[in-house]
């Protein structure tokens, strides 16, 4: 337990829909969502009064002040881990509001990536985190994260026999998920053969190991866990939360053990501070930029020792009615890809009862990872309240 | 069809101009703390031993050992178009940083003596790897 647990709740979450090719703007795409989120929580846009923008192409906050008519700001910032931003922006907004600081924080992302400018390959260039990567790297074509995260996942195969039906696993997970979710993109089924047979993008990743680049918005309101009492629909309360950063967090290339992540070192305080044990996550929503990185967090996480994640993701474990329900919307992998505040919008609906067809019967405590750049990561362990 | 672009050229940065001066010489270049000689990379203002600014450069020997590798089937910059498939190893220098490079050879596994090849393309010296014989 710590002066963070319980203390915050989320009251309202909102997304836009989720497409190729939007002809919204990215800040056009972060105002739906938030707009929706904030009458999710039973608020007005002016009630307000910390806000979080998560992305590299965002509104700012004097953009939401301007918007909203917030006569009085108390707290922005902004958070710059890419994948990792939305759950380490709960940190900041629960750090808030148990300080007093703030009532109700709204944390927004929106993303167009049909722009041509702004593809895998060139955005990462436009981020300080990655200069590194973008001096010693890129002029080698070591250009996008697809590649940059392959050695990764190759010497975790190379060590620990982890296999190409284990990635597959996560992907068919996903995938049957997404089916069930109104909002997914990719409703086609898969197979692992069907996993197998895709094309390699940068060895050992196939396409669908990969996530989507699509288009959309995705916002979610948090408030003092008094104040959540109020809302109109369920408080989920943040009883653990916890940031971490792997070791040269700027170069993958330099990392003493490539297979650690940041989530490493945050994982056993998040759930100190939440006061659970692993085996009390009744549903997981994990951060899948690649399939690998399910794997890889699962085992940072101690849901499973160190080389182990491949087994343990195989046998149906992360599909509803398996042990660990993982990425019940369908991720970033089949659903859709923003930020990975997706994943907190799911979580929520589960522990409200509101994930229709992909419910979880009964949850009441569960966990949403991020993973933003080169291993950053951070866990949310929320509950019903 | 359009020629490629030029591949992307490091950005300028005084931090680390006498590293790729030095690739561009065919030398592999690490930076060493000028007080207690301790060894880092890629380049940063401050040794991580003793916290002080203050480099020498010191040539790398070039070999090492393959820490891991991947192959490139996709180009995310048209300039790498036409060199698919291409490998990257990332490689566990004798001297203790690692350095990523392009592969000049073939089957790869964990473990695997390598040295150091240097070659300029557009320009860019590009460093690579080949199998260390014998």
């Amino acid at each position: 337990m710590s002066g963070l647990t319980d203390r915050a709740c989320v009251t309202g979450v909102g997304e836009t829909a989720y497409l190729r090719g939007s002809t919204r703007s990215a800040f056009e795409l972060q105002v739906e969502a938030s707009l929706a989120a904030i009458a999710d929580a039973g608020l007005a846009p002016r009630d307000i009064d910390g806000v979080i923008p998560i992305g590299i192409v965002s509104g700012i906050a004097e953009d939401f002040i301007d918007n909203f008519a917030i006569e009085d700001l108390h707290f922005s910032a902004v958070i710059p881990h890419g994948g990792a931003s939305p759950v380490m922006a709960l940190q900041a907004a629960a750090s808030v509001i148990a300080s007093g600081i703030c009532r109700h924080v709204l944390i927004a992302f929106g993303r167009n990536v049909s722009a041509s400018a702004n593809k895998a390959g060139a955005r990462i260039h436009q981020m300080p985190q990655f200069h590194y990567v973008t001096e010693f790297e890129h002029p080698l074509g070591n250009s996008a994260p697809a590649q940059i995260y392959a050695p990764m996942a190759r010497r975790h195969m190379e060590i620990y026999g982890t296999t190409v039906e284990h990635f597959g696993a996560v992907a068919v997970a996903c995938r049957e998920h997404a089916r069930l979710n109104e909002r997914a993109i990719m409703k086609k089924p898969i197979t692992l053969e069907d996993h197998r047979n895709s094309r390699m993008i940068a060895d050992p990743f196939r396409l669908l190991d990969c996530s989507l680049e699509s288009d959309g918005g995705a916002a979610v309101v948090v408030s003092a866990a008094e104040a959540g009492r109020d809302a109109p629909r369920p408080r989920v309360l943040i009883s653990g939360v916890a940031t971490g950063h792997p070791d040269s967090p700027a170069s993958i290339t330099q990392r003493p053990d490539m297979t650690s992540l940041g989530l490493a070192k945050a994982a056993p305080r998040a759930f100190r501070m939440a006061g659970v044990t692993q085996a009390d996550i009744e549903v997981a929503e994990i951060y899948d930029c690649f399939t690998y990185a399910v794997i890889r967090q699962l085992e940072d996480m101690g849901f499973c020792a160190k080389g182990e994640g491949g087994p343990f993701v195989a046998d149906g474990r992360l599909r509803l009615g398996g042990a660990l329900p993982t990425n019940t919307h369908g991720g970033l992998l089949s659903q859709a890809h923003v930020w990975g505040l997706n994943h907190i919008v799911e979580l929520v609906r589960q522990l409200r009862g509101e994930a229709g067809a992909a419910q979880v019967a009964n949850a009441r405590l569960g966990l949403v990872t991020g993973y933003g750049d080169l291993g950053d990561g951070a866990l949310a362990i929320m509950r019903r309240g | 069809m359009s020629s490629a672009p030029p591949r992307p050229a490091p950005p300028e940065s005084a931090l680390s101009a006498p590293y790729w001066e030095g690739l561009a010489q065919g030398e592999l270049r690490l930076q060493a703390c000028a007080h207690c000689g301790t060894l880092r990379h890629y380049p940063r203002l401050l040794c991580t031993a003793c916290f002080r600014e203050g480099v020498i450069w010191r040539v790398a020997s070039g070999r090492g050992r393959i820490h891991s590798w991947t192959v490139a089937h996709y180009a995310y910059h048209p300039a790498f178009g036409a060199e698919l498939p291409y490998t990257l190893v990332t490689v566990d220098l004798d001297e203790g940083p690692r350095a990523l490079g392009r592969w000049h050879g073939g089957e790869l596994a964990l473990g695997l003596r390598v040295r150091a090849r240097v070659e300029v393309k557009d320009g860019v010296p590009t460093l690579g790897f080949e199998p260390q014989p014998g």
